[in-house]
C-alpha cells in the first residue's frame, strides 16, 4: 500500500503527452509545498531504513566502555565517532536511530496494511450485508473508539504480553475503526446510485459488485486515511515502547530508545533529544503527505 | 432536542455493555488461571482459591460468570487491587481529580490558545501568520508527547529552573482534600505559597496534555471560520453596520463554533490517551499513571476496573457534548 | 442635492491573470425617494455597484470613485466608523437568497433587534415592541411569537419579509434590492415586490431594484439602468426605456422577455459577458452586437446624454443618422450577420 504510494507520483511526472488523471493529479500534489517536502522527508527516511547496514556508522547494538554518555560532535567532549553522541552504555545514537527508521517504518506500513484489509472488508460487509451482522460489527467499532486509543493498546499488550509484535496488533485493532467508517460510509453511499444498480441488474454478484464497482470508489479517502494512518501507528507504536510495553530493549526502536534515555534527562539532552526528534519529523511527514494527498485527490474532502 | 438526546442515549447503552465485556474478558483472557490472576504473584491458598472461585462463579458457564459480574458493577464492586487491596473503585475516586484537574487546565490552555489562533489565522488567510499557525498547528498534531514533556522539562526545569520536574506540589505542603482540585484546595487551605507551588507544578503538565488538542482545535477553528466567512448572512452582518468585533465574534464565531465543538468532544479520548503518557512523565499522581503502574505489576483487577470506568467516563462526555452541540446549533434543537 | 451621487465608481480586483474590473466607470444620481431599475446579466457589475456604496467590498477589491456622496457626504473621505453608521441605518440592503443571507444560529428576533440597538440605542423592551411593529407592516402573522423562531423554520417568502423588516428598521432613506424575487416561487415574487413599493411610498424612501429580468422592473421603476460587463450602457426614464430602447443591448434584452416573444421562439443573445481575458478593445458589447462596425470595435463609446437619458453607443438606436454611418463605418460581417441581426433586434426597436 505504501510503497504504490510513494511510486505512483514520480511514475506519473514522467509522461508529458495527454493530460493523465495521475499527471493531474500530480500537479495539484506538487503545487502543495508542504506534502513535497513531506514526500522527501519520507524518502529519506526510507532509504536510511533500506541501506541502514551501509550508512550507519556502528552496529545498532555495539558497546563501548570507554565511551558512556559522550556528547554530540560539536559540544566539548564530542567527537566525530559518533556524529549524535552515545547513550549509557556506549552504543552510538546516530546507528540506533538509522536502525530504528526500519523498525518504525515497517511499523507504520504493517500496522495500515493490516488494518486497511481487514477495515476495508468488515467496512464493505457491514455496509453490504447491513441487518445484524452490520449492525454487530459497528457497535464494536464504537466501542473500540469510545475507549482511548492508547487504553486499548495497553489492555491488549497487558492480555497478549510486551512486545513489538503485540504492540503493532494492539495499534492496528485500535485504528480499524477509521478504515471500516469510511468503507462502508462509501457503500451506502454508492449502493443507491445508478451505476451499481446496473451492475446488479445485469447479473454481478455481490462479492463483484463490491470489489470492482464499490471499492474504486472510495479509494480516495482510503489511500488518504492510510497516508495518515502510518503516522499515527508509528507515533502509537512509540508511545507503547516509551511505556515499555512495545519492542524490548536492546531494539534501537525509537519509543524504546526514549525510554532507556528518560533517567539521563538531568545529565545527557542528546539521549533524550533525537531520538524523539526524529519520531516528529516522521510523523509530521506522513502527515504533510497526508494533507497533500486529501487537497489533491478530493476537493470535497479540503477543510 | 430531547428526541435527539434519547437516540443518542440508545446508543450508548450497547456500547457500555460492549465495554463491561470487554473489561469481563480482560481477566480470562490473560494466560493463567484468572484466580491466580487475581490474587497476584504471592499466590492463595487453596481453600482460599476454591472459595473465590465459587463467588465469582468461575465454575459456571460463562453467561452465568458474566451476570455474576454485572451483578457485583451494579453494587459498584469493582474488585480490590492486587497491590494495595484498596477497592478498585475507592483507589479511581481518589485519584480522579488530579487526572480531571490536569485534563480540565489542558483542554482550557488549548482553547485559550487554539481558538484565537485559528480565528486570526482564517481572518488573514495566507499571510505569514495564517501558514506559521498552521504549520506549527501540524507539527503539534504530530508530537510525540513523551517527548515533548521531557523536552519540556529539559527546557524549563533543568536549564531555566522555573518548574519542578514532578509531582503536584511541594512536599512541605499538607493539603487537606476537598474538592480534590489542588487548584481549589489550596485556595480554601491557610498554607501560604501553596496554590503558587500547585500552579507551577501544573504547567508544564497541562501544556504538555494540552499541544495535540491546541493543534486540532487551531485547525478546525480556521476552517470552519473560513468557511462561515464566505457566507451570504455574513454579507448580511456588514450590511447592518455592526462593528468588526461584533460581526467576528458573535455572527461569525457563533457558526464556526458548532463543528469545534465537535471537535472539542472527540479529543477527551485523546486527553485520556495523553494523560496516560503525560502522568508516567511527571508523575503525576492521576489515573494514567495508576494503570501504567497496574501493568507493571500486573494488577489486573485495577486495570479491569480503570478501562471500564474511563468508557463510562468518555462515554458520559461524549453525551455531554452532544447537548452542547443541540445547544449551540439551533437547527438540531428544533429538530422535530 | 441628489440623494446618492456616484461618479465614475469602478471596483477592481487583482487576481492572478491580472485585475478584473467588475465595475468600470459607473456614474450614477439618485433623488429622494425615486425608484431605480438597475438590469443587466449575471456579471455585468450591478450588484458589485451596491456592494461598494454599502462598503461590502472585501479585501482585494478595490474601489476607486471621483465622488461617492450619500445625502452630501463623501462616503469614501469618512472614518470607518462613521460609514458604518450609516450603513445599515440610513442605507439598508437584502438580498438574492433570503434564507442564507439569515444568520442560522439567531432567533428573527435577534437579528431585527440587533440593528435597532446597534443603529438607534433603543433598549431591549423597546427593540422588541418596534421590532413587533416590523414584522406585523412586512406582512407576517403572528409577529410576536415569530420573534423567537429561527431562520430554518420558516419558508423563503418569510424570510425575505424577515430580510425587509430589518432592512427598513431604522427607517433608511435608501433600500437596495438585490434581486429579492429571484429565489423565491413565483407566486411569491409579485407579493413581495408589492411589499417593497407600497413600503416605498408610504415611507417616501429611494429604492434600488437590482435584477435580470426587465419585466419585474418594467411597472414600478422611475428610471431604468442597463448595465454590461461593469459599465453603464443606457440610462433613461423607465416609460421611454422600454419603448424606445436606444442601446442595441438594451433592445436585445427586451426581446429576451418572454411575453415578447414572436412566433412561439425566444429571442436569445448569442455569445457570453467578457471576462478576464476576452475583454474587446471599443465597445464591451461588439462581439454580441448586430450592428458592430469596424469602428465600434477599435474605440469604446463614451456614456453621453442622449434624449431624455443617457447611452454609451456609436449608433444610438433613436439616432436618425445611423444606418447612413454604420454604413459607411463598415458594419462587421454584414453580409453573414444581417440575417442574424433581423431576429436579435426585434420588432420593438424598429
Amino acid at each position: 500500500m505504501s510503497a504504490e504510494l510513494l511510486d505512483t507520483p514520480a511514475a506519473s511526472a514522467a509522461p508529458a503527452g495527454p493530460p493523465h488523471p495521475l499527471a493531474e493529479f500530480w500537479t495539484s500534489f506538487r503545487a502543495n509545498r508542504g506534502a513535497v517536502i513531506g514526500l522527501a522527508l519520507i524518502v529519506a527516511v526510507f532509504l536510511m531504513a533500506v541501506f541502514a547496514d551501509v550508512i550507519a556508522p556502528h552496529p545498532p547494538n555495539l558497546t563501548n566502555d570507554a565511551a558512556f554518555l559522550k556528547p554530540p560532535f560539536w559540544q566539548a567532549g564530542g567527537s566525530l565517532t559518533y556524529p549524535l553522541g552515545t547513550d549509557a552504555i556506549g552504543r552510538d545514537i546516530l546507528s540506533r536511530l538509522i536502525h530504528g527508521a526500519r523498525l518504525s517504518l515497517s511499523i507504520g506500513v504493517a500496522v495500515v496494511a493490516v488494518s486497511i484489509l481487514v477495515g476495508t472488508m468488515l467496512g464493505l460487509v457491514a455496509g453490504f450485508v447491513g441487518g445484524a451482522t452490520g449492525i454487530v460489527i459497528m457497535r464494536v467499532m464504537d466501542i473500540i473508539l469510545t475507549l482511548p486509543s492508547l487504553l486499548l493498546a495497553i489492555v491488549i499488550v497487558a492480555i497478549l504480553g510486551p512486545g513489538l509484535m503485540n504492540a503493532m496488533l494492539a495499534v492496528a485493532v485500535v485504528v480499524l475503526p477509521h478504515y471500516v467508517r469510511i468503507a462502508r460510509a462509501a457503500v451506502i453511499a454508492e449502493k443507491s446510485k445508478d451505476y451499481v444498480t446496473a451492475a446488479r441488474v445485469s447479473g454481478a454478484g455481490p462479492l463483484r459488485l463490491m470489489l470492482s464497482e464499490v471499492l474504486p470508489n472510495c479509494a480516495a479517502p482510503l489511500i488518504v486515511q492510510a497516508s495518515l494512518g502510518v503516522s499515527t501507528a508509528i507515533l502509537d507504536a512509540a508511545a507503547l515502547g516509551f511505556l515499555g510495553l512495545g519492542a524490548q530493549p536492546p531494539s534501537p526502536e525509537w519509543g524504546t530508545m526514549l525510554a532507556d534515555a528518560r533517567e539521563f534527562v538531568l545529565r545527557a539532552w542528546w539521549v533524550v533529544t533525537f531520538p524523539g526528534l526524529i519520531i516528529l519529523v516522521t510523523v509530521l511527514a506522513f502527515n504533510l503527505v497526508g494533507d497533500g494527498l486529501r487537497d489533491a485527490l478530493d476537493p470535497k474532502l479540503k477543510r | 432536542m430531547l428526541r435527539f438526546l434519547l437516540t443518542r442515549a440508545s446508543l450508548v447503552i450497547p456500547t457500555f455493555l460492549g465495554i463491561t465485556l470487554v473489561a469481563f474478558f480482560l481477566i480470562r483472557l490473560v494466560p493463567g488461571d484468572p484466580i491466580e490472576t487475581m490474587a497476584g504473584e504471592r499466590g492463595i491458598d487453596p481453600a482460599r482459591h476454591a472459595e473465590l472461585r465459587a463467588e465469582y462463579g468461575f465454575d459456571k458457564p460463562l453467561l452465568a460468570q458474566y451476570g455474576i459480574y454485572l451483578e457485583r458493577l451494579a453494587h459498584g464492586d469493582l474488585g480490590r487491587s492486587i497491590s494495595t487491596k484498596e477497592p478498585v473503585i475507592a483507589e479511581f475516586a481518589s485519584l480522579f481529580p488530579a487526572t480531571i484537574e490536569l485534563g480540565i487546565c489542558a483542554i482550557l490552555f488549548a482553547l485559550l490558545v487554539g481558538l484565537p489562533a485559528g480565528i486570526l489565522a482564517a481572518l488573514r488567510r495566507n499571510s505569514v501568520f495564517d501558514h506559521g499557525v498552521m504549520g506549527l498547528s501540524l507539527t503539534g498534531y504530530s508530537m510525540p508527547i513523551f517527548w515533548w514533556g521531557l523536552l519540556l522539562i529539559l527546557l524549563f526545569s533543568v536549564q531555566l529552573g522555573w518548574t519542578p520536574v514532578s509531582g503536584r506540589i511541594d512536599v512541605q505542603y499538607f493539603i487537606e482534600p476537598v474538592t480534590g482540585f489542588l487548584l481549589i484546595d489550596t485556595l480554601l487551605s491557610d498554607e501560604s505559597g501553596a496554590f503558587a507551588s500547585a500552579l507551577s507544578h501544573l504547567v508544564l503538565p497541562a501544556v504538555v496534555l494540552g499541544t495535540v488538542p491546541l493543534a486540532v482545535i487551531a485547525r478546525m477553528t480556521r476552517s470552519a471560520m473560513l468557511e462561515v466567512l464566505g457566507e451570504d448572512y455574513m454579507r448580511t452582518a456588514r450590511a447592518k453596520g455592526l462593528p468588526a468585533w461584533r460581526i467576528v465574534g458573535l455572527h461569525a464565531l457563533r457558526n464556526a463554533l458548532i463543528p469545534v465543538v465537535t471537535v472539542i468532544g472527540l479529543q477527551v479520548g485523546v486527553l485520556f490517551t495523553g494523560a496516560i503518557l503525560t502522568e508516567t512523565i511527571f508523575s503525576w499522581p492521576g489515573i494514567g499513571k495508576w494503570l501504567i503502574e497496574a501493568i507493571g505489576r500486573r494488577d489486573y483487577p485495577v486495570l479491569q476496573g480503570g478501562i471500564l470506568l474511563i468508557g463510562a467516563v468518555v462515554m458520559a462526555v461524549n453525551l455531554l457534548v452532544d447537548l452542547a452541540y443541540g445547544l449551540v446549533n439551533p437547527r438540531i434543537r428544533h429538530a422535530r | 442635492m441628489p440623494l446618492l451621487d456616484i461618479q465614475n465608481l469602478s471596483v477592481a480586483f487583482p487576481s492572478a491573470g491580472g485585475t478584473l474590473r467588475a465595475v468600470d466607470g459607473v456614474s450614477l444620481t439618485l433623488e429622494e425617494g425615486e425608484v431605480l431599475g438597475v438590469v443587466g446579466e449575471s456579471g455585468s457589475g450591478k450588484s458589485v455597484t451596491m456592494m461598494a456604496l454599502m462598503g461590502l467590498v472585501a479585501y482585494p477589491g478595490r474601489v476607486t470613485a471621483d465622488r461617492l456622496a450619500f445625502a452630501g457626504r463623501d462616503l469614501l473621505g469618512m472614518p470607518a466608523r462613521e460609514r458604518r453608521r450609516l450603513t445599515g441605518r440610513d442605507v439598508a440592503m437584502i438580498f438574492q437568497e433570503p434564507t442564507t443571507s439569515l444568520n442560522p444560529c439567531f432567533t428573527i428576533g435577534f437579528q431585527i433587534t440587533e440593528s435597532l440597538r446597534q443603529h438607534l440605542g433603543l433598549d431591549r423592551k423597546a427593540a422588541k415592541r418596534r421590532a413587533i411593529e416590523l414584522l406585523e407592516q412586512v406582512g407576517i402573522p403572528a409577529a410576536e411569537s415569530r420573534l423567537s423562531s429561527y431562520p430554518h423554520q420558516l419558508s423563503g417568502g418569510m424570510n425575505q419579509r424577515v430580510m425587509i423588516a430589518m432592512a427598513i428598521a431604522c427607517n433608511p432613506k435608501l433600500l437596495i434590492a438585490d434581486e429579492p424575487t429571484t429565489a423565491l416561487d413565483v407566486t411569491i415574487q409579485a407579493q413581495i415586490l408589492d411589499l417593497l413599493l407600497s413600503l416605498q411610498r408610504e415611507r417616501g424612501m429611494a429604492l434600488v431594484l437590482i435584477t435580470h429580468n426587465m419585466g419585474v422592473v418594467a411597472e414600478t421603476a422611475d428610471r431604468m439602468m442597463v448595465m454590461y460587463a461593469g459599465q453603464v450602457m443606457e440610462e433613461q426614464p423607465a416609460k421611454t426605456l422600454f419603448t424606445a430602447p436606444q442601446h442595441p443591448y438594451t433592445a436585445a434584452l427586451l426581446a429576451a422577455l418572454p411575453e415578447r416573444s414572436e412566433g412561439g421562439r425566444l429571442a436569445t443573445i448569442p455569445g457570453v459577458v467578457p471576462g478576464l481575458y476576452d475583454r474587446p478593445r471599443g465597445c464591451l458589447f461588439s462581439p454580441r452586437c448586430a450592428y458592430a462596425t469596424d469602428h465600434s470595435r477599435n474605440e469604446r463609446p463614451a456614456l453621453r446624454p442622449w434624449q431624455g437619458g443617457s447611452v454609451r453607443c456609436h449608433y444610438p438606436l433613436g439616432d436618425p443618422s445611423r444606418d447612413a454611418r454604420i454604413r459607411q463605418d463598415h458594419p462587421v460581417g454584414a453580409s453573414a450577420d444581417v440575417g442574424a441581426s433581423a431576429d436579435a433586434i426585434p420588432e420593438a426597436v424598429r
